[in-house]
């Protein structure tokens, strides 16, 4: 561990990352497991002299961001898979009013109330919008705390870029677990101007935030700048991780903790001789298409591991279009799969192929 | 709309001013709707106190969501009944500027009730003005939680029975037992001398904010004479007979220490 280095859990990371990020307002209700996240920030923002409310529900906390979002502050909130469906009104208002703010949700194991281990289950959730409406969020699934950090940051960049809300998917494991993290490579916070926001008509002449508009034409308008803009994001802001995907005869696609289980797998079949490669998700929307494609054209198969009953291999077959078959793997219900398991689904796929 | 010179021009044959920080723009209102007086008294208070240029509302969702053509100031809207989180997150991150949210009653007593309760309970420095027409306008005249025992609404249609429907809810009076609350008041517009007083209360409550006082809330009882399926003028004499008797008009919670 290096001089810079400090021992921290994903739920930590996450709010000092924000707090690098120059976050003005945090703003939480409690739901394990995401329950330090909250606690961290309800100590560190008011020693940095900003704004921290435990709201009354995720419906208050997401209104709240929005509120200093049209202010024109950087604002976040976090949550849990339940939390997060109470806060997908208040999502689809932030994406339909074009303001910023990051919203994490550390997944745990539904639908309904579930229970508190990890899972992926809310994947459809974070990258099909959630809520109502035409629009997307900005979804990243880091898969280490490092990556929550890293994610973090940039999430409150380019939310700001995009004036478009950005999603933190990640699960309970990472959430709880620790593991070494820096902060030093982070820039002091750097946001854009922002003359839309809302500080008063002094000055100026007034200005107003809503997503009412009557005009079918006038709405019309607002939904193709919306589309404009996500054009923008799939184009410059795709993030995957490749390995050796270069002689691999076997495609693993999985993101977050399902990934960090895939490295091992991949590490034991490469003994026995089965050449496994992985393509890693870091951005869920927009989602890495092309290096899928791409793979399809040399693999024999996909494997696609997920703590969920198969969401994202929706994904992995829109990009493979049906040139290879696509399997699904993984353990539901807050469980994880360990390597073994995704070593056997490994050499079932390919008995089956 | 008339252009701007038209407007002053009848606005000067009435021998009517018009307040600047209200806009040029022609209410969607209906005939006899308390709205435009509500929105007029908050715009002359605001000229008066000389805060018009720092102040930031939020719009309910309801017949007045499109208060931001209407007033000359800043305005976000929020999604239905958070209108207290959301002026509480523009007030948290700007503690310099005024705030208020402007709501009706379906938006702040039935689906907003929890933020209401915990924004005043908080004691947040934010003023809330509150438009009881015992009915939800915008979406056609339903039963609002304030709406009157026997009152015919759509959903009610052979009048709101106390065993299947609940009670009208007193708003200043729910919220007075919450320690942060500083000053709640209820008036109504249904006469010129009561007019004067709501614009009192409206003035204090934005003293109350401008001190760092905290929480204040007035509400008005006003009329809508398109769901009373009553005249403008029946609307009033409703208003003056028949409502203060349920909601009684006066101050429920002084704490501000001014006079
Ligand atoms: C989540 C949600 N539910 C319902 C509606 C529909 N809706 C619009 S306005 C309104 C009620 C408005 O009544 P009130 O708050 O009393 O204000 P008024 O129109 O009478 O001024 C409702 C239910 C909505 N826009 N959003």
């Amino acid at each position: 561990m290096s001089a810079n280095q400090i021992l921290m859990s994903g739920n930590e990371a996450i709010g000092e990352a924000a707090i690098r990020a120059g976050v003005d307002a945090y703003f939480g209700y409690p739901i394990t497991p995401q329950n330090e996240l909250t606690a961290y920030m309800s100590h560190r923002m008011l020693e940095e002299g900003r704004v921290f409310i435990q709201s009354e529900s995720e419906l208050a906390a997401v209104n709240m961001v929005l509120g200093a979002a049209v202010s024109g502050k950087r604002a976040m909130t976090s949550s849990s898979s339940p939390g997060i469906s109470l806060k997908q009104e208040g999502i689809s208002y932030l994406a339909a009013m074009e303001l910023p703010a990051v919203i994490v949700n550390i997944v745990r194991g539904g639908p309904g109330l579930g229970n508190i281990a990890p899972a992926q289950s809310d994947y459809w959730q974070g990258t099909r919008g959630g809520g109502h409406g035409d629009y997307r969020t900005i979804c990243f699934g880091p898969s280490t705390v490092q990556e929550c950090v890293d994610l973090v940051y940039l999430a409150f960049d380019l939310s700001d870029k995009y004036r478009t809300p950005a999603v933190i998917l990640a699960d309970g494991r990472l959430g709880q677990m620790m593991e070494p993290v820096t902060f030093d490579h982070l820039e002091p916070p750097n946001p854009p101007e922002k003359p839309w926001a809302l500080t008063g008509a002094k000055g100026r002449e007034q200005q107003s935030i809503k997503s009412l508009f009557l005009d079918p034409d006038v709405l019309e308008e607002l939904n193709v700048r919306l589309a404009r803009t996500y054009e923008k994001i799939e184009q410059n802001e795709v993030r995957w991780e490749t390995l050796q995907m270069d002689d691999a005869e076997v495609c693993i696609v999985a993101y977050g903790t399902s990934a960090r289980v895939s490295k091992e797998a991949m590490k034991r079949a490469r003994d026995e001789g089965i050449k496994v490669g992985l393509i890693r998700p870091i951005s869920l929307w927009p989602y890495p298409y092309e290096p899928i494609r791409q793979a399809a054209e040399t693999v024999r198969f996909f494997l696609v591991p997920e703590m969920s009953l198969g969401q994202m291999i929706e994904d992995v077959r829109l990009a493979v279009e049906g040139k290879r078959p696509v399997y699904h793997t993984g353990r539901v219900g807050g469980n994880v799969s360990n390597p073994k398991e995704i070593l056997d689904a490994i050499r079932d796929c390919c008995e089956k192929v | 709309m008339p252009s701007e010179t038209a407007a002053k021009k009848s606005d000067k044959r009435r021998g009517y001013r018009r307040p600047y920080a209200l806009t040029e723009a022609v209410t969607h209102y209906c005939p006899g709707c308390g709205h435009g007086i509500i929105h007029r008294l908050l715009a002359e208070a605001m000229d008066e106190l000389g805060i018009r240029e720092k102040t930031i509302a939020v719009a309910p969702v309801g017949c007045s969501v499109l208060g931001y053509d209407y007033w000359r100031i800043d305005v976000s809207e929020a999604p239905h009944g958070r209108t207290p989180a959301v002026a509480t997150g523009i007030k948290r991150v700007q503690p310099d500027k005024i705030v208020f949210s402007y709501q009706g009653d379906g938006d702040l007593a039935a689906i907003g009730t929890a933020e209401i309760v915990h924004a005043a309970n908080r004691g947040e420095n934010i003023c809330v003005f509150f438009v009881n027409n015992t009915v939800y306008g915008m979406t056609g005249g339903q039963m609002a939680p304030t709406t009157l025992l026997a009152q015919k609404t759509q959903t009610t249609p052979g009048g709101r029975d106390q065993v299947v429907h609940g009670n009208p809810i007193r708003v200043c009076e729910l919220l007075e037992n919450l320690d942060g609350s500083t000053y709640l008041e209820r008036v109504t517009i249904g006469s010129p001398a009561n007019v004067r007083k709501a614009k009192r209360a409206a003035l204090k409550a934005f003293r109350t904010q401008m001190d760092g006082k905290g929480f204040s809330l007035v509400e008005f009882l006003a009329p809508c004479p398109t769901y009373w399926r009553m005249s403008a003028r029946d609307s009033i004499k409703h208003i003056n007979e028949v409502l203060v008797e349920v909601f009684p008009p006066g101050v429920i919670k002084d704490n501000t220490g001014q006079e």
